[in-house]
């Protein structure tokens, strides 16, 4: 792998807790904490994969960093900016750089709007003015994501699910963003859709130098589009590793647990192979348990995980873990 | 030799829609024995739900309708038999279980009333009869505190357990044959995970036929004996499942296997994707479906519809071209 330690975006300590309202005077009776303290850096270039159940905190934390809810507490740098301590004009300056990809292609595309006007928003909402400019760029941004530009006068509901995604994704291009946010993009797509997108996600990386975080609960498809994966539970980060880093040695055992759990395409796979499955559901994040998240489905939790949450660190070179019962023996850090 | 438990022969159904007749599934045919589990995997569209709801007669008709075929239960023609009689299957002998729990659970009645309520109208159950059962059943599927829990609404089970009381409702009358419609779509991986061990063991305890439809090769692979591959309303490719991924012959079988990432892949490889997209089924197809798709596209493919043809190993192929040398078939 390049060296990418240019860091894009950084992420510290971000909470993201919702308040639950309550009677006439909607008091605040408790909150659903779905981001909880997070933090971890994305290096330019790279894809930064975020898997976990539904209910994670996995979307609210890419709509946080793109400051599309105000957080609780924390901090989100982008080029070394906070973007919580922009100006409103700022900031909307700042959204040219930073897009987002929505899962599901039907409810994201205005159906009154033809193509044209779709992708052309971003472009109009940053000044370009003539229509001969918008068109032309509309065309651009047609043929880099393999669409007809022939097409732009029709509606979404004339497209495909797989067309009506690449039309999103044209339209997060349009103001040439260095950083998109992609929020389960493949999630709805039928399965021989999905790879023309994870492809066409991999070559406008390319062409483009684009870094994204790719948010999704298909963990085979992120390792394939990853660089580095981390893994969430309940409004944390319990793993951040290398893309085979995690798969090939995962520590969390809700990581493994997780990886266990993945079908595999492979019917000799399940001869004399047992899994591990977890008991149970995940916990409301309104009231999580004490200590460790993991801990009421863990099964090698003990006192230890009740009482305090266990600290977010380093236990291998680039691979972060927050559990107690992790230990990597010295000479396996040196081998790494 | 184990006899057919389910024998469907071409069996054919069209929908009537303000844009056109949509020829959802356009002949298929295959056999279901005792204590099997068949795989049904297909894309949206496909035809592999509306397949299984016309054998059950549950589509609505009209818009829909069965053309044509038969659908053998035990020799008796499923198509053919009135309301009355299709009740008595329905529920008592085959079974079915959707995708969508929550709407398919009454969000206004309680768990314990809508597991009594078959159990009391289809076998005569006492409600002292019915509530002792409908424990045992949730015992079954894995609820903890089931006598407890009969009082809650839906909405107090997570997705997870409120699958479990669907396959719960559906054993209630010990089902020959268990149709699962896309059962863990919805639900989460590690949730998922427990859904498929727990069919499993069912499976073995009650030794029912299992049709499993679903898109997720991977929940195939770990649950059937046997996988029908759909496309375009035809059944294009079967064979029992390890020959199925071992030895794919169908061109689109063969792309759908490749556009899948492999999880034991260190390095990166470029995903193998299929271009341009499912057919719509406004005409009942008189080419190959797939051949708009297909690499290995061959003059014939265009103008005649290959037909399902056995090429040894139990394994069936729907395709001019024999895939393994490129070249037509004799």
């Amino acid at each position: 792998m390049t060296e990418k330690n240019d860091v894009l975006v950084k992420v510290k300590d971000l909470k993201m807790h919702f308040p639950i309202l309550r009677g006439v005077i909607q008091r605040q009776v408790g909150a659903v904490k779905a981001v909880d303290g997070i933090s971890f850096d994305i290096h330019r270039g790279e894809t930064l994969g975020l898997v976990g159940e539904s209910g994670c905190g996995k979307s609210t934390t890419g709509r946080t960093i793109l400051q599309l809810y105000e957080q609780t507490s924390g901090h989100v740098f982008f080029e070394d900016k906070e973007l919580n301590a922009l100006r409103p004009e700022e900031m909307r300056q700042m959204r040219k750089k930073v897009q987002m990809i929505f899962q599901d292609p039907y409810a994201s595309l205005n159906p009154r709007m033809t193509i044209r006007d779709i992708i052309a928003e971003p472009l109009v909402a940053f000044g370009a003015v003539s229509g001969k400019e918008i068109n032309d760029r509309v065309r651009e941004l047609m043929s880099l994501v393999r669409l007809d530009p022939d097409f732009m006068s029709r509606y979404p509901h004339e497209f495909s699910g797989g067309q009506r995604q690449r039309i999103g994704i044209a339209r997060a291009l349009a103001n040439n963003p260095s950083f998109i946010v992609c929020d389960e993009p493949i999630s709805a797509l039928d399965v021989s859709i999905q790879a023309q997108i994870i492809n066409l996600f991999e070559d406008l990386q390319k062409e483009l130098d684009l870094t994204y975080l790719f948010i999704a609960h298909d963990l085979s498809m992120v390792r394939h589009i990853s660089d580095r994966v981390a893994v969430m539970y309940l409004g944390i980060i319990v793993e951040l590793a290398d893309r085979n880093e995690i798969y090939r040695n995962p520590l969390h055992p809700y990581t493994k647990a997780l990886l266990s759990a993945i079908p595999v395409a492979d019917p000799e796979y399940y001869e004399g192979h047992t899994r591990t499955v977890l008991e149970g559901d995940v916990p409301s994040p309104a009231n999580p348990p004490s200590g460790c998240r993991f801990r009421t489905r863990c099964p090698i939790a003990d006192e230890q995980c009740a009482v305090a949450r266990p600290e977010f660190r380093e236990v291998l070179p680039g691979h972060y873990v927050e559990c107690f019962k992790v230990n990597v023996p010295e000479q396996e850090k040196e081998v790494i | 030799m184990p006899h057919d438990l389910l024998n469907v022969q071409n069996l054919e159904t069209r929908f009537k829609t303000p844009e056109g007749t949509v020829h959802a599934v356009n002949g298929v045919s295959f056999k279901l024995n005792e204590g099997e589990t068949l795989g049904v995997v297909g894309e949206s569209g496909c035809g592999k739900s509306v397949t299984m709801l016309s054998l059950l007669k549950l589509i609505p008709q009209p818009p829909g309708e069965i053309v044509a075929g038969k659908a053998l239960f035990k020799g008796d023609d499923l198509i053919a038999m009135s309301p009355e009689e299709m009740r008595h299957v329905r529920g008592g002998q085959i079974a079915m279980v959707f995708q969508d729990p929550m709407t398919s659970l009454n969000p206004v009645m309680t768990i314990g009333k809508q597991m009594e309520e078959p159990l009391k109208l289809h076998l005569g159950f006492t409600p002292a009869q019915a509530r002792t059962r409908s424990i045992e059943l949730l015992e079954q599927v894995g609820i903890p505190r089931a006598g407890e829990r009969l009082k809650d609404y839906p909405h107090q089970y997570s997705g997870g357990m409120r699958q479990r009381v669907m396959i719960a409702m559906a054993l209630a009358c010990a089902p020959q044959i268990l149709i699962a419609d896309e059962p863990t779509t919805a639900l989460d991986v590690t949730i998922q995970a427990q859904i498929v061990d727990l069919v499993i063991r069912l499976r073995e305890e009650l030794g029912m036929a299992i049709v499993w439809i679903t898109h997720d090769l991977g929940v195939v692979a770990s649950i059937a004996q046997r996988v029908a591959v759909m496309y375009g309303g035809f059944i294009i490719e079967e064979a029992p499942v390890k020959e199925l991924f071992r030895n794919p012959r169908h061109p689109y079988t063969i792309g759908l296997i490749g556009s899948l990432p492999q999880i034991e892949q260190e390095g990166r490889k470029r995903l193998f994707s299929i271009d341009g997209m499912p057919p719509m089924l406004y005409q009942k197809p008189r080419s190959c479906p797939f051949s708009p798709r297909c690499h290995w596209v061959k003059e014939r493919c265009r103008v005649e519809n290959p037909l399902l043809e056995d090429i040894g190993n139990e394994h069936r192929v729907a395709c001019w071209v024999d895939t393994s040398t490129g070249s037509e078939r004799a």
